[in-house]
């Protein structure tokens, strides 16, 4: 019986190795989860999250437009990512309307823009794998420019890993010490864009925000460590990837949704059960205390 | 260590001018600080204290007047370390995941290589730092659990390790314990003699008279300046906490 059910979880995940796209798809979609992991902690810190949101869907006209020129799509994707979030600060400093009613009209606008262009340029663009990924279905450029700009990213990262847990922590104390906190708004915008366009090859555009925000927000609920933090968003990102496209091969279900939804039990177990912010602990102590 | 002359001023700032996307925050405000002065940034909310800071800091560009930090540029005084910035608790996020240990570093920060490698010196400033704030015990402490006092310690010490010859603080008395109420203030005698500048806001008059050599009252602009015997007098606070629009004609001229 226990030979029985470990010869079938063997094969639960050997079989989709022996496929070519699967492996490559398993590959891809870690570095991809890493990568989002990784920015997901300040993001998260940050309170970029409706940011986040905003970027990720205004990527999309970029990315259109790259196609149908034959530019790589995390050029347009760059442009039209900070080109957003540079609008953003303009309209919200010339007019009186609030900043989060600006973030959401901005965003709205540029995401019908690229509908509207997908359905106007009529190239090859797949609509469909923009808007909720193809983790399956990464071309070999893609997964080339895929490496490059993880490893971009995650060299950034790296190299001011500790200038922006300042920026996110206390800008005010950053620029008092010489520090160039313009310098690092930028450099963690230019990371969101970039990091935006590798997931929405994995998640899609809809979802890739989930990828930005989840894994960040489970660590922060299990540990009270900065660097504890990002080494357990990128590990909750890369197994919600790897359970979410699992199970969509076994199921048949639609592989972005899947490895969302997969980072979204996860949240919802940290939220639980996380040994000290997670509600059934809490409930716990306060039992304890009766 | 560098030699004070405790003639020369260390922040001097002539007629400047804030503004917020054309909304007035601050308009000719002066101040001249010498090493070894307290001195008290007193007002209502909104009148323009933080702003004061900001400026100093260079947080906030200036659109008029001049600020000469020790004789220099606000920006070569962010390079050389010159300012601290103590915020007020309310002015940080108590749960964010870091400890105290690395709260002060990021005191070093500024005179660091760009990885922020800590040297060990920096591990020695640090370790000093918050020995003279009382928070051995609490080195790898998240700053979620502090207590208010500790948290206000903490920043208190990160302005040490920086080993900054001005220091802003804002609002240092406001929600800390007895304890560290009196270490801030043995603190600030120590600092004094170390011929450090100290412009703390509050809105407490009693610390006013207590630790202030000198007090700034200001309502958008300067209301009152100088000693604080002369100048914290009855009816200047009236005049700086009485609500008087900056925006009327009849602007504190006297």
């Amino acid at each position: 019986m226990e030979l029985c059910s470990f010869l079938t979880l063997d094969s639960f995940i050997k079989d989709p190795l022996t496929h070519d796209f699967m492996r490559k798809a398993l590959l891809m979609s870690s570095l991809v989860a890493a990568v989002c992991g990784f920015l997901s902690s300040y993001l998260t810190l940050k309170g970029w999250a409706l940011m986040g949101d905003a970027v990720s869907h205004s990527v999309m006209p970029g990315v259109v437009v790259a196609y149908a020129l034959g530019l790589p799509f995390s050029l347009g994707a760059f442009i039209f990512g900070v080109g957003s979030v540079a609008l953003i600060g303009f309209i919200k400093q010339k007019s009186r309307v609030k900043e989060d009613t600006v973030i959401g009209l901005v965003f709205t606008g540029f995401f019908a823009l690229g509908i509207v262009l997908v359905s106007k340029i009529k190239s090859n663009i797949d609509l469909h794998s923009i808007l909720f990924g193809s983790p399956l279905g990464i071309s070999l450029s893609d997964v080339k420019q895929t490496i490059f700009i993880s490893l971009l990213v995650v060299i950034l990262l790296s190299i001011f890993r500790k200038d922006l847990m300042l920026y996110c922590f206390d800008p005010r104390h950053a620029k008092t010490v010489g520090i160039n906190v313009f310098f690092l708004h930028y450099l963690l915008l230019t990371c969101l864009s970039l990091a935006a366009v590798v997931g929405l090859q994995s998640v899609g555009i809809i979802l890739v925000v989930a990828m930005l925000i989840t894994p960040g927000a489970t660590a922060y609920l299990l540990t009270d460590k900065f660097d504890n933090m990002t080494v357990i968003s990128v590990l909750s990102a890369i197994i919600s990837s790897l359970i979410g496209i699992y199970v969509s091969f076994w199921f048949d279900l639609e592989t972005g949704g899947s490895i969302v939804l997969a980072q979204t039990f996860i949240f919802l177990f940290a939220f639980l059960f996380a040994p000290r912010y997670g509600i059934f602990k809490l409930k716990k102590l306060f039992d304890g205390y009766k | 260590m560098e030699t004070i002359n405790y003639q020369n001023f260390r922040i001097e700032a002539e007629n400047i001018c804030v503004d917020y996307n054309g909304k007035v925050a601050l308009y000719d405000a002066n101040l001249r600080l010498k090493p070894g002065q307290i001195c008290g940034l007193v007002g209502m909310n909104g009148a323009g204290k933080t702003t004061f800071f900001n400026a100093l800091t260079g947080f906030v560009n200036i659109s008029k007047g001049k600020i000469r930090i020790n004789g220099e540029s606000v920006r070569s005084a962010q390079k050389d370390q010159t300012i601290a910035y103590v915020p007020q608790n309310e002015g940080i996020d108590s749960q964010f995941p870091i400890s105290v240990w690395d709260v002060v570093m990021m005191g070093r920060y500024g005179s660091m290589n760009i990885f922020r490698c800590p040297r060990e010196s920096d591990v020695q400033a640090v370790k000093d730092a918050i020995e003279r704030v009382d928070l051995t015990d609490h080195l790898s402490t998240p700053i979620g659990n502090l207590s208010g006092g500790q948290r206000k310690r903490t920043f208190l010490a990160r302005a040490i390790a920086q080993r900054a010859s001005i220091l802003l603080l804002d609002e240092p008395f406001s929600g800390v314990d007895i304890r560290t109420e009196k270490l801030i203030s043995e603190l600030f005698i120590q600092f004094k003699n170390e011929g450090k500048t100290i412009l703390l806001s509050t809105h407490d008059m009693i610390h006013v008279r207590e630790f202030c050599d000198l007090v700034l009252l200001i309502n958008k602009t300067v209301v009152a300046y100088g000693e604080t015997s002369e100048v914290f007098t009855p009816e200047n606070i009236t005049t700086t906490f009485g609500g008087i629009s900056p925006d009327s004609l009849f602007g504190p001229e006297s």
